[in-house]
């Protein structure tokens, strides 16, 4: 084989290995990023619907409800509105009302977050930062121009 | 006083550090050897000043000395001694402290163990450590000063993160750093080699025990941070796709690329200019890691010191490293000549695809980090990218991997013929196909195609490894320190097997519950039979906190009993405690969750998990072969030799 022909045939293989490790990231990408909403934006329909995002905000003081077996229900808010949220399972160790909480799920026809994963961080004084993002709005009640397109 | 003088002692550190940077680089480029000979006096004076500092604030654990903000802020009166030491590196200012000691034992090493490389490389190589040694200490004292102290000394420190409150954490650190730091060592090796224009096979025969042990320090300090989150966290699962895992991920492949083109530059001098700049990336990877886990700039379980006041410092640090070493790169790769060939069938031609697969696979893992801090710089909107993202991209990159470390092993250097690898290889081939098939459908639960996929592929590892044994090597060659190079590559390739084994049981055939039990309720999964016998309160020594009691049955017959732990430190964070009873071939492993109304009924986590300490047990072999590799008896030679020659020169 020529030194020619042999180059040509690493640089198909680099060139192959790369393609596929493109179409791999550009599908996966496309599949499992999951945007962070806050329960304003949740309400005003910024939502994409029938897909997977994660809701973040305080769980709201007074609203944690256990029902049958595993199930509870609590509220997410950003102390301008609020979502209600069900979930089905062990609360991580740091979840407590009026704490910093993310939920990853869908949203329901009725309105209810249903959450597979729900996300209280492993630190006392540490807030998720979309979260502290999302409260820093909520006192510019009705400001105009709050909103970034 | 005590802290006064280790703020001290990293100002003499620093000053040590600039001598090292300037002094022996200067001198070996004009060839004044009386500044050549600065270089291991001030790395080694170096290292005992930057020892005094860490002692002092080691010292200020132990003695409670709250007066220091550090101290105060990561640890109290009550925490065991243990804790107090590991404290020292339990945030930020203090892990990077470690960071610093840590490369001045390995820059010291450098001047103990390289008699054999000419002293103005050497030279060199201490100074660009120095260099890095440079803007660490700088850091430090500008923006992360451990010895800080508080006008207002309180009484009692609050305390150090209950998760970082257990053995397994307490080394995990200092382990990740030896191999984080180690990789300075290549980094220092190749920028050394580039600046005298010395790129020839020799500084990777230098380079190459050093990259083994940093890269077997990186190995078991991923390891054992795997096995913490397994049994600490609670959760149950062994790797999370968490971005301080990925930093900690990202510099091992490209370190474990390195290390297989290391292995063609010194043996076949191919390589040279890819060899350089994996070297460049793996210790650029290792800062990014460092600073992205400390600086707070990710979302993650890791980031509890957060300051972005910090990042204008380390961006400009990254930025003169990266940049800096990739300017001279570019200056210089074109002197690199590589005049070597090779056929397309051939082992240089394995290790290529090798180090293709193992960079494609960690960019892709870069990029899934990276891409929601771009976007959110952007202002795109706030993303994460789940777990999902990169099973669904690492899984199809590493698989071809697994494939081609047999034939990679067989394959003769230059050429080879696909006749000769094919009957060398037909035998494993078969056997794999069959015993693999075989596996997944009578010794599983269920047949699925993943389990037969990765029951072949581990099958192939493991009999084309032990075919290239029986063909290559002889019997009693194992302590014949000449053959260490080779069992090095056995031993790390059955660590392969050892390890598919365990990721494709257990993502496969574990069973997990969530469950409400009542004392005295049971749950069956399987063959196990998991009894409540209710919770009862006890107290530690900083922390007061429930202690379950649940009995296992394995098909009626008491097994054991496990106790799962829920923690409510004084500190105000609770903890939850894994209830493991561990086995070769399962693991069984209960959590507490919380308790349900006044009966005493509790929420429990409760997993089977087939094969999962094959996971850790294929990395620990890992580790052991580098280990292997890195004491071949041809290092050790090479340096009695040059020591041999330069006696008779004397």
């Amino acid at each position: 084989m020529k030194a020619r022909h042999k180059r040509f045939a690493l640089l198909l293989t680099g060139v192959t290995v790369l393609g596929l490790a493109a179409l791999l990231v550009i599908n996966a990408l496309g599949n499992n990023l999951s945007y962070f909403f806050s329960p304003t934006e949740v309400t005003e329909n910024k939502v994409p619907e029938n897909h997977v995002f994660r809701l973040g905000g305080l769980v709201e003081p007074g609203s944690l409800q256990r029902g049958q077996e595993l199930t509870v229900r609590f509220s997410v808010t950003d102390n301008r509105n609020r979502i209600r949220v069900r979930y089905t399972g062990i609360l991580p160790d740091l979840f407590q009302e009026g704490q910093g909480v993310i939920a990853q799920g869908r949203l329901g026809e009725d309105g209810v977050f249903v959450a597979d994963e729900v996300l209280a961080k492993h630190d006392e004084n540490y807030m998720p930062p979309e979260v502290a993002a999302a409260l820093e709005k909520s006192p510019q009640d009705g400001v105009a121009g709050g909103t970034k397109p | 006083m005590i802290p006064e003088i280790g703020h001290m002692a990293l100002i003499l550190a620093l000053s040590m550090a600039l001598l090292q940077a300037t002094l022996p680089v200067i001198g070996a480029h004009r060839g004044i050897s009386s500044w050549i000979a600065v270089a291991k006096p001030a790395a080694q004076a170096q290292l005992l000043f930057m020892t005094i500092a860490f002692a002092c604030l080691t010292y200020a654990f132990l003695v409670h000395d709250f007066s220091v903000q550090y101290v105060a802020a990561n640890s109290n009166t009550a925490l065991p001694t243990l804790y107090l030491i590991s404290g020292v590196w339990g945030a930020h200012e203090g892990s990077l402290l470690l960071w610093a000691l840590t490369l001045s034992i390995w820059t010291t090493a450098v001047t103990l163990f390289s008699r054999s490389v000419p002293a103005a490389m050497v030279a060199r190589v201490i100074g660009v450590m120095g260099m890095i040694s440079v803007g660490f200490i700088l850091f430090m004292l500008f923006t992360s000063n451990p010895f800080e102290r508080l006008p207002m000394p309180p009484m009692e420190g609050r305390d150090l993160n209950p998760l970082l409150q257990d053995p397994g954490l307490a080394i995990h650190p200092p382990m990740l750093y030896m191999g984080y730091v180690g990789f300075s060592v290549a980094f220092a090796f190749a920028i050394a080699a580039m600046l005298s224009s010395r790129l020839d096979a020799a500084w990777a025969r230098w380079s190459r025990p050093w990259t083994n042990i940093a890269w077997v320090f990186l190995t078991l300090g991923i390891v054992l941070g795997s096995w913490w989150a397994y049994y600490e966290l609670g959760w149950g699962g062994w790797w999370f796709w968490d971005p301080v895992e990925n930093a900690s991920f990202m510099p091992w492949l490209i370190g474990t690329a390195l290390l297989h083109s290391l292995a063609v530059t010194e043996k076949r001098g191919a390589f040279k200019a890819w060899t350089v700049l994996l070297a460049i990336f793996a210790f650029s990877l290792s800062l990014l890691g460092t600073f992205l886990v400390r600086s707070g700039v990710l979302t993650s379980v890791h980031a509890f010191a957060t300051d972005p006041g910090r990042g204008i410092f380390i961006l400009i640090f990254l930025g003169v490293v990266i940049g800096g070493s990739l300017l001279l790169y570019s200056l210089r790769a074109s002197e690199i000549r590589s005049t070597v060939r090779f056929n397309l069938l051939s082992r240089e031609t394995g290790l290529l695809l090798n180090n293709v697969l193992l960079v494609v696979a960690a960019a892709s893992i870069l990029l899934g980090t990276l891409y929601p801090l771009i976007l959110d710089a952007l202002g795109v909107g706030k993303i994460s990218v789940g777990p999902p993202y990169f099973n669904n991209v690492f899984i199809p990159l590493t698989l071809p991997l697994a494939v081609l470390v047999g034939f990679g092993a067989f394959a003769r250097w230059r050429q080879d013929s696909a006749a000769t690898l094919l009957r060398q290889l037909r035998l494993p081939l078969v056997a794999s196909l069959f015993a693999g098939m075989a596996y997944a459908i009578w010794l599983t639960p269920y047949f699925t195609w993943g389990a037969a996929l990765g029951m072949v592929l581990a099958f192939w590892v493991l009999l084309s490894t032990m075919s290239w044994v029986k063909a290559h090597m002889k019997p009693g060659e194992l302590l014949n320190g000449a053959s260490r190079g080779r069992w090095g590559m056995v031993v790390g390739h059955l660590g392969i097997a050892v390890f598919v084994v365990g990721i494709t049981l257990t993502s496969i055939y574990s069973s997990e519950k969530d469950i409400r039990l009542e004392r005295g309720q049971s749950y069956s999964m399987g063959d196990f039979t998991f009894t409540f016998e209710g919770a009862s309160a006890f107290t530690g020594p900083n922390y007061d906190g429930y202690r379950g009691l649940v009995a296992v049955a394995e098909k009626g017959e008491a097994l054991t009993t496990l106790h799962p732990e829920k923690r409510n430190y004084r500190s105000g964070m609770p903890m939850t405690e894994a209830g493991i009873d561990a086995g070769l071939t399962r693991d069984l492993f209960v959590a507490l969750g919380e308790p349900l109304g006044q009966e005493g009924a509790w929420s429990l986590r409760i997993y089977h998990k087939p094969f999962v300490r094959w996971i850790w047990l294929g990395g620990l072999l890992m580790a052991l072969g580098g280990l292997l590799a890195a004491s071949d008896r041809r290092y050790f030679r090479l340096a009695k030799k040059a020591r041999k020659t330069m006696e008779q020169g004397a």
